[in-house]
């Protein structure tokens, strides 16, 4: 295998604003294929943001996004609904359709791109279901479900199309320490056993630890450090160290941008 | 001052042509959702349909009953009570079915539209669609859309029949107008013509509706608060709409 086929995303050189705030300034970072990818940051850091650039929700100010060499602002509207049926996407927030049962949030991408019958689509769509531990739900809205569940149900669809590159944005957030366990063999396991790409994001250090081979840690717009997470734990940046160990002190803040805040509890900026 | 005016007009301008693009993508898709999607289309026909069916038999009754009124009172003056059927008819057929049923439609189908793609959108629904590769305005809007302008005219043709129930209740069986001649009077002076120009208006009016409610939600700003405003400018913006068309349509059918 030559070096190029080895990265399945490579992103060069990206900056994004969201108006006059900078999120990305000359980002780079590469996603090897069959691997799992851990990206971490600060809350706020454009995690969510770099997910929706990678799979062109929006488009980058400047800079390279290649997904296996190709440009993908190159790509017109089939070619991009083409690349994105080998994505398969868990949103933050699991984006459950609600009009729509489990069982046919889950059969969506189906039944929207396949020809499969429905004894067939019973078949993937409830083992998909028994894999989030989630079968027994199938007949529920998505509004009768805690948000782990939604969680888990989005995770199962995410999973349906078996896609070449799964996507989590913040999976392990509302979950008990049970299905968290579940959910992050699943990942791993998905991984190696369907030879597919994964991509994490995730606060949740401990966990990240656990499945990653690889992880980036994303601050003030650029790759803050990377490695595996032993080389991350043993790093010796100050802003590493920061955020594998939780600190609140040290080079990453813990505010937004704010004016001081003396100041403005003494209301001088009014003036 | 002047400023502003430049401003509020250059914006006037770029939205509309906006919302004319967005009109003619809806009509491209349209063939290919009636094809491969009819099934949703139905469904969104039943929706519109039956969410407004009772506010406009309840609405279409009285609106009859008080033409059959004040058209009784006013005739009998000229002697002339036998003409109040033709006279409700005419104003139900031509003029008050289509315009209060798009009224109407927009405050129970239309905000309903509006607010539902536009919390799809503020909860991710539709950026979820497009990450599955599925074209949220072929899935989501298009069936919406034409479920209303197939509803609509369905709508206003139930107000009208209704209406004349309620205009015939009040006349017959209340005010003792002869049956025959309340019928046979709107038999012989409502014309092809006149329906036809019911039915134009309706047609038209469905589609500006349904635009409108489609569109305010799809571009609603993805928060409660923008989603509410969104289904506000649906009612407002549609009444606006459909009355300037009713003044133009029945100044070019006269
Ligand atoms: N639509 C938007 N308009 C303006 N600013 C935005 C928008 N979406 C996100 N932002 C800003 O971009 C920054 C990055 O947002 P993003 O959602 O990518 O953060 P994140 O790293 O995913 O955070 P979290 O870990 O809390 O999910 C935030 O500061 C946010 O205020
Ligand atoms: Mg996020």
């Amino acid at each position: 295998m030559d070096a190029v086929s080895d990265n399945l995303i490579e992103i060069h050189d990206l900056d994004y604003s969201f108006g006059a705030r900078k999120i990305f300034n000359g980002l780079n970072l590469t996603i090897k294929r069959g691997q799992v990818t851990a990206i971490m940051g600060p809350s706020g850091t454009g995690k969510t943001t770099l997910l929706r650039l990678i799979t062109r929700q929006i488009v980058p100010d400047h800079g390279v996004i290649l997904v296996d060499g190709v440009d993908i602002a190159t790509l017109n509207q089939t070619g991009l609904y083409e690349l994105r049926k080998r994505f398969g996407v868990l949103f933050q927030n699991g984006a459950l359709l609600t009009d729509l049962s489990v069982f046919e949030n889950v059969a969506f991408p189906l039944r929207e791109h396949t020809r499969l019958t429905n004894r067939l689509i019973r078949h993937v769509v409830l083992t998909k279901l028994h894999a989030v531990g989630l079968r027994g739900a199938a007949d529920m809205m998505p509004q009768q479900l805690s948000g782990g569940m939604a969680r888990r149900v989005a995770l199962a669809r995410a999973m349906v199309m078996d896609p070449d590159i799964l996507i989590y944005d913040e999976p392990f957030v509302g979950l008990d320490p049970i299905s968290m366990g579940v959910i992050v063999r699943l990942v791993r396991k998905m991984n190696d056993a369907l030879g597919i790409s994964s991509i994490l994001v995730s606060h949740d250090v401990q966990e990240i630890s656990t499945v990653a081979d690889c992880s980036y840690l994303i601050s003030k717009g650029k790759v803050a450090a990377s490695g595996s997470p032993d080389e991350l734990n043993r790093a010796s940046s100050e802003l590493v160290r920061q955020f594998m160990h939780g600190m609140a002190d040290g080079p990453v803040a813990f505010h937004y941008d704010a004016p001081d805040y003396a100041e403005q509890l003494l209301g001088r900026d009014a003036e | 001052m002047l400023r502003d005016l430049y401003y509020t007009a250059f914006e006037f301008v770029r939205t509309f042509g906006a919302l004319q693009l967005f009109f003619l993508r809806l009509l491209i898709y349209t063939p290919a959702v009636l094809s491969r999607r009819f099934g949703l289309v139905i469904g969104q026909v039943h929706n519109a349909g039956a969410l407004s069916l009772v506010i406009i038999v309840i609405c279409g009754f009285f609106v009859g009953a008080v033409l059959g009124l004040q058209g009784f009172s006013n005739l009998s003056r000229f002697n002339a009570e036998d003409s109040v059927g033709a006279v409700a008819a005419l104003a139900l057929v031509k003029e008050l079915g289509p315009v209060i049923t798009a009224l109407l439609f927009a405050g129970r189908a239309g905000t309903a539209l509006s607010s539902e793609i536009g919390l799809m959108k503020a909860t991710d629904q539709l950026s979820a669609m497009e990450m599955m590769a599925v074209n949220p305005i072929r899935r989501v809007v298009v069936p919406r859309f034409l479920g209303g302008v197939v509803a609509m005219p369905l709508l206003a043709a139930v107000f009208s029949m209704v209406g004349l129930l309620g205009a015939h209740l009040v006349c017959v069986s209340l005010l003792g107008v002869d049956v025959g001649s309340f019928w046979q009077q709107m038999q012989q002076s409502v014309e092809i013509a006149d329906i036809n120009e019911g039915i134009v208006k309706s047609v038209v009016f469905g589609i500006a509706a349904s635009l409108l409610a489609v569109w305010e939600g799809y571009n609603a700003i993805p928060t409660a608060e923008g989603v509410g405003r969104a289904t506000t400018r649906t009612v407002v913006l549609t009444a606006i709409v459909v009355l300037i068309f009713d003044f133009m349509i029945t100044a070019v059918a006269i």
